[in-house]
């Protein structure tokens, strides 16, 4: 069933891309969705058999690379861990399948687009299922090139093709970071297989590493290198700089992978090597450190943006930070948890927000909206549902796992733990602030667009509005279900070993016992945020202003993201296109090309010229040259008779 | 009185071919001279062949002049049918507008 799961996005997306233009865009369409339509009822059965009837297992299909001691098999281990994971990536694709073929119908090239949307599906399920560090690499990797072909999918666009480019340089440097993992936890396993390092992991607790004479611990080195790799796809404090940019992209491709599947990959890593982790608490606390600051830093830049796309982009960096926090403190399932909801409800506000961009002919910035609820009061109310589990408002979904992480790092009782409490809980204020400001501005008050753009204000087709009603019934109620068996009582039945925790250590049940004012804290932040947002975009319009004037550093320093990608700009891309540049110059202009090809070039005029010269063309100079030659060949020849 | 021996034979020729070269070689205006210079040059040559053949007995050197002399005349023929042909094609023999053959 797996195998079937995991396969047919491929075949969509090899049908599509290849046959696309024979078979024409109907079907291209047609196929891929109901492809993935197929894939993720069976990610529903699947998820039944293995975390309620505990069939686990690990489908080996054939070995990959067979050198020396280094084995690497093609196979797919399905525990409730990767079910989960099969069951949110699959269903989101499906959603947003059926959405993009309503969303992209202006579009010329639709088989591409769909072709690019299953192709990412198959890699994100390669990386989900797999049994081995090297599997789950070639996985990354192939969402990386996804994303970046989605991201720069408008090639005409120069935007675009800079923020594709953006988002694979910054992966780039998280990649090298896994890919250093990986190879560090071979030479310490001696295997890249998850199941043998998993169980090498407690005999090698206290290993070291000695590299140009330091000696560090292993399993931090290794951990911490993993997680760069983490931050890279996740968009954590310092790497996360693409993931805005990568807005560029169509507004699906940004509910796919850029909301709800492509960057919890990092997560779903954390996650999925919690029994490495666990023996390695500086990088847990590392990985707490980050999570929080980002969950908080995101979502300050999130309250100040125009650009629709954007406040949600940061508010998925900012949610991505809480799901790190969570998988720091040792609250894997929490994490999980969070991720799967997480995907429901932000993948319904992209795709909500793709249709207020759709319905306001391609406007994006907010401030240009405005009054729109009573055009288009279907997305109107997709975006409530996705705003109130995204704030945590109770009982709908965000309320059940944000809450829950928020406790479980109260209940990590631990220094890094607290910080990321109280980081959790501004960060928790302020996604309810700019979650309704976003609100505020785009359907309420006075419509601030032209009248041609106003009067062209209309809902989306009924294909790009029903597929939602899945994910808006996730958004609802997945919390509410799932939070016995994710995080609940039953946890230890449903995750079945999948996530491994140090005996001892159980922060989901302290979760369970924090005393009351910590469990209203993130509430109070939540109905706080929303009341300050309705004061100053509903009651007191003047006040946005007046505190941007006030705070006008601080408002500045938000506006402009912490001023990072200039501060990248400086250190980064501006010293290597001067080295760039100097290489070039000298390097390959003067020193290659000079004595190269070019200097070939020159030499070889230079002495064809010179041998030019010689041939004058009056008879008399060659016989001269002839006489001079004999009188030569005569006197020499005298010389060494007489000598010799 | 003074005996006339090879030496002034060999002497003789020896000018007559230095003549000829500086004629071939310090003359900028005509190529019949350069012509004449070769003739010249192949008469010093038959000098000699008579003055060794003379001096050491033996015909052959005078048979030979007698070639050269043949092939001579039949040399300075074609040469001056070339001129011929090559003013009509030209216009001129001045030896600076003959470079055709300039790199």
């Amino acid at each position: 069933m797996e195998i079937a799961i995991v396969f047919l996005p491929l075949i969509g997306a090899l049908i599509s891309g290849f046959l696309g233009s024979r078979i024409g865009d109907k079907a291209a369409m047609y196929t891929t969705s109901a492809l993935l339509i197929v894939s993720a009822v069976l990610s529903g059965f699947t998820l039944y058999d293995v975390a309620y009837q505990g069939n686990a297992r690990v489908t080996e299909l054939f070995t990959w690379i067979d050198s020396g001691t280094f084995e690497v098999s093609w196979a797919l281990k399905v525990d409730t861990l990767t079910a989960v994971m099969l069951c949110v990536v699959t269903g989101v694709s499906a959603v947003v399948h059926v959405y993009s073929i309503g969303y992209m119908h202006h579009d010329k090239s639709k088989p591409r687009f769909f072709a690019y949307l299953s192709m990412f599906t198959f890699f994100m399920l390669t990386l989900v299922t797999a049994d081995n560090f090297v599997q789950m690499f070639f996985g990354w990797e192939g969402v990386g090139v996804a994303s970046y072909l989605l991201i720069g999918f408008w090639y005409d666009r120069p935007s675009a093709c800079a923020a594709a480019i953006k988002a694979f340089l910054v992966n780039r440097v998280g990649d090298v970071g896994f890919a250093l993992g990986i190879a560090g936890a071979f030479f310490i396993f001696g295997s890249a297989s998850f199941d043998q390092v998993f169980g090498e992991v407690p005999n090698h607790a206290d290993s070291s590493f000695v590299f140009l004479g330091i000696e560090g611990h292993a399993m931090t080195i290794i951990c911490i290198l993993l997680f760069i790799g983490a931050m890279g796809k996740s968009a954590q404090l310092g790497l996360h700089t693409w993931l805005p940019d990568a807005m560029e992209g169509p507004t699906p491709v940004s509910a796919l992978i850029h909301a709800a599947t492509m960057v919890t990959a990092g997560v779903f890593m954390v996650c999925r090597l919690s029994p490495m982790f666990e023996y390695a608490p500086i990088a847990l606390e590392l990985v707490t450190y980050v999570g929080a600051i980002t969950c908080f830093f995101a979502a300050t830049i999130g309250i100040c943006q125009n650009d629709i796309k954007r406040v949600i982009a940061y508010s998925t960096c900012s949610q991505l930070g809480y799901m790190f926090f969570a998988a720091g403190v040792s609250a894997y399932e929490a994490s999980i948890f969070h991720l799967s909801t997480h995907a429901t409800f932000k993948a319904l506000l992209f795709l909500g927000a793709g249709s207020v961009i759709h319905a306001m002919s391609d406007e994006q910035d907010m401030r240009r909206m405005g009054g729109l609820w009573k055009k288009i009061p279907v997305t109107y109310i997709y975006m409530w549902i996705g705003s109130l589990a995204l704030a945590g408002i109770p009982f709908f979904s965000g309320y059940f796992s944000k809450d829950m992480i928020i406790e479980a790092a109260y209940g990590a009782h631990n220094g890094h733990g607290l910080f990321a409490y109280w980081m959790g809980v501004a960060a928790a204020f302020l996604t309810a602030l700019y979650s309704w400001r976003l609100i505020l501005m785009t359907f309420h008050g006075k419509p601030k667009m032209d009248r041609k753009t106003w009067d062209h204000v209309h809902e989306s087709p009924l294909v790009m509005t029903v597929p939602l009603v899945a994910l808006a019934l996730g958004a609802c109620f997945l919390g509410w279900l799932g939070f016995n068996d994710f995080v609940g009582a039953d946890r230890q039945e449903f995750w079945r070993g999948a996530i491994y925790v140090l005996p001892g250590t159980d922060p989901i049940e302290a979760a369970h016992h924090v005393p009351t004012w910590v469990k209203m804290m993130p509430l109070i932040a939540g109905f706080g945020g929303v009341a300050v947002a309705y004061l100053a975009y509903w009651l007191v319009p003047s006040l946005p202003h007046l505190a941007a004037t006030k705070l006008r550093a601080v408002y500045l320093l938000f506006l402009n993201k912490w001023y990072f990608d200039e501060l990248y700009d400086r250190i980064f891309v501006r010293p290597a296109m001067v080295l760039g540049r100097k290489l070039w110059k000298t390097g390959d202009g003067a020193v290659i090309d000079g004595f190269g090809p070019d200097g070939i070039a020159a030499t070889t005029v230079d002495m064809s010229k010179r041998a030019s010269w010689l041939q004058s063309g009056y008879v008399y100079h060659y016989a001269f040259a002839m006489l001079i030659g004999v009188v030569v060949l005569v006197t020499w020849y005298l010389l060494s008779r007489a000598g010799g | 009185m003074l005996e006339i021996g090879l030496a002034h034979y060999l002497t003789v020729a020896a000018i007559l071919f230095t003549l000829g070269i500086f004629g071939i070689f310090l003359n900028r205006k005509n190529v019949i001279i350069i012509l004449m210079s070769v003739e010249l040059m192949l008469l010093a040559v038959n000098i000699n062949m008579v003055a060794f053949s003379t001096h050491l007995q033996d015909l052959v050197g005078q048979v030979f002049a007698v070639f050269i002399l043949t092939v001579a005349a039949a040399e300075a023929a074609i040469g001056l049918a070339i001129l011929v042909v090559y003013f009509r094609n030209r216009g001129s023999i001045a030896v600076e507008d003959i470079n055709m053959m300039k790199g």
